[in-house]
């Protein structure tokens, strides 16, 4: 018989300490809807993700209920709609929008990732024209969210593309200021985009990936949190081992979920993101984690330090429970859907620079944190610049998902509801930067050797 | 093919019956029980063979789940996969 610790263990895991799948998310190849004239690309296109969609939920609802774990998001990831554009004879992307979110509507996900361009080196046709859209096209739809890539470790940053993507976030916040900014909450700017990330909002399909593929996307802050409560005496090393452990149970979870949803789906199986996806829930939060390995309040000085030790153990945990690993893979550390985060910027605890350098060592970026809504846009650029070049110099994915608050300022609160949560708005240093964003052209990829 | 069914709530008179009886009426045989009592707590983990059963395993899951519901018990029903890959390398 199985052991009945065994049983008892993982169901108090799902049933008090928030244990669940976040996501099963379908990747789509969109390449082979290309199509000169734009109506019949997106007839494709409405007809390709309603086909191999068709029976995503209902098959997650199924495995929901056959294992007795919840699987909160299903969602569908795409081609970067910037290269199905590329292609047509007219330029106007937000027709793609209404076909994406007509077809999410009809097979039922929560989200479709993929509005996106990839112009780390560059613009090709298409690519500025569908990163002008992307505020309409938020503004105009609910289910779709939005990513542009500016920069990778081998090519470096684009810089005329990270002093656009400042006006598109605030443009974003401002078509959507009655809908508290929600516009630039599902837009995601990336250095280093992983091809394979089923997360929102920085989901889509890489180019180099299968046809359709299923990608499973784990949570579980609050099991890691509850083991580390429960076992105060350990030195960092056993930390760092208990986190292991519990990142393995997790992980095997999401390959359970990701096996048997590609194989009902017949679709191939593709990654497994190991991930600590914290919620704005009670006892689902990073930053507990972090309090619970000894920290006062998150941001705190050592918080860098704590963050990369999970970072590192959650990985290193994962790894060994699934076949396929891919995404981002790590802890995530958004503001506004992370309780304990949320209180320590209230409090003032942390602050935007120290989340910067929470970002060196954890597996995305600045995530979900507001800003005041006159930060001009030059500001927002130099956000994104900072960003990217940590990951560039790093070799590892960093995202940028500021939401200008409209008509607030600090102290204020923002609330978006459901999984992307509330918080305060929090300070910028809104020195001017203006006329290093203003140069425009390559930061030159970095160089990889003579690592100090 | 196993389902793992707990069950917990407050000692009555005749719950491994009852649970037993539905179990039965969606044609799960009963491989394993095993069962205590915390405090007047009743505490049940069964294993069922659910390779003949009667309709899907989520209506089974759900019908139990709201048997228990009826009668002031916790009723899980999870497939002993999420187990075996849990905790088992």
């Amino acid at each position: 018989m199985i052991d009945t610790k065994d049983i008892l263990e993982t169901i108090r895991m799902i049933e008090n300490e928030n244990l669940d799948i976040r996501t099963v998310t379908m990747g789509i190849s969109l390449l082979d809807c290309i199509d000169p004239d734009i109506d019949t690309a997106c007839n494709k296109i409405y007809e390709k993700i309603t086909r191999c969609a068709e029976n995503l939920v209902p098959v997650c609802v199924e495995i929901e209920r056959e294992l007795g774990i919840p699987i909160i998001n299903k969602r569908i990831s795409v081609t970067p709609i910037a290269m199905i554009l590329a292609a047509c004879n007219e330029k106007n992307p937000v027709k793609f929008a209404y076909a994406l979110e007509k077809a999410a509507q009809k097979v039922g996900v929560n989200f479709i990732g993929g509005y996106s361009a990839l112009v780390g080196k560059g613009f090709a046709a298409g690519d500025r024209e569908l990163i002008e859209s992307i505020p309409e096209a938020l503004s105009c739809t609910e289910h779709i969210c939005s990513s542009v890539n500016i920069g990778s470790t081998k090519a470096g940053i684009n810089l005329d593309a990270v002093a656009l993507m400042g006006k598109v976030v605030k443009r974003a916040a401002e078509l959507t200021a009655d809908r508290n900014c929600i516009g630039a909450a599902k837009l995601v700017v990336f250095c280093n985009a992983p091809e394979d990330n089923p997360f929102m909002a920085g989901a889509f399909h890489g180019v180099g990936e299968a046809d359709c593929v299923i990608n499973v996307g784990v949570s579980g802050p609050g099991v890691v949190r509850a083991a580390l409560h429960n076992s105060k005496d350990l030195d960092i090393t056993g930390v760092s081992d208990l986190i292991k452990r519990t990142a393995f149970k997790i992980t095997r979870m999401g390959q359970l979920v990701c096996h048997l949803a590609s194989e009902r789906l017949n679709v191939q199986a593709g990654i497994v993101d190991l991930s600590l996806a914290p919620t704005p829930a009670v006892g689902d939060s990073v930053a507990h984690i972090l309090e619970e390995i000894g920290l006062e309040s998150c941001g705190a000085c050592g918080t860098t330090a704590a963050l990369a030790m999970l970072n590192d153990a959650v990985k290193k945990g994962g790894v060994m429970a699934s076949s396929r690993v891919g995404g981002l893979s790590g802890a995530f550390i958004p503001v506004t859907e992370d309780a304990g985060m949320i209180d320590a910027a209230r409090s003032g605890a942390l602050t935007i620079e120290k989340l910067e350098a929470m970002t060196a060592v954890c597996s995305v970026g600045l995530d979900m944190i507001n800003i005041p809504g006159d930060t001009p846009d030059e500001v927002i650029s130099a956000i994104i610049a900072d960003e990217a070049a940590i990951g560039m110099i790093n070799s590892k994915t960093t995202a940028v998902r500021v939401i200008p608050a409209i008509g607030k300022t600090v102290g204020d609160e923002l609330s978006f509801g459901g999984l992307l949560g509330n918080g305060p708005v929090m300070k910028v240093n809104t020195y001017s930067p203006a006329k290093f964003i203003g140069r425009g052209g390559q930061i030159p990829a970095p160089i990889q050797s003579l690592k100090n | 093919m196993k389902a793992v069914i707990t069950v917990v709530g407050k000692d009555t008179v005749g719950i491994l019956a009852k649970v037993s009886t539905k179990c039965a009426e969606y044609n799960v045989n009963i491989a394993e029980v095993s069962q205590t009592i915390l405090q007047g707590m009743f505490c049940m983990i069964m294993l069922g063979e659910v390779d003949s059963l009667q309709g899907s395993f989520g209506d089974f899951a759900d019908a139990l789940r709201d048997f228990g519901d009826s009668m002031n018990l916790k009723i899980n029903v999870m497939h002993e996969d999420i187990f075996n890959s849990m905790h088992k390398i």
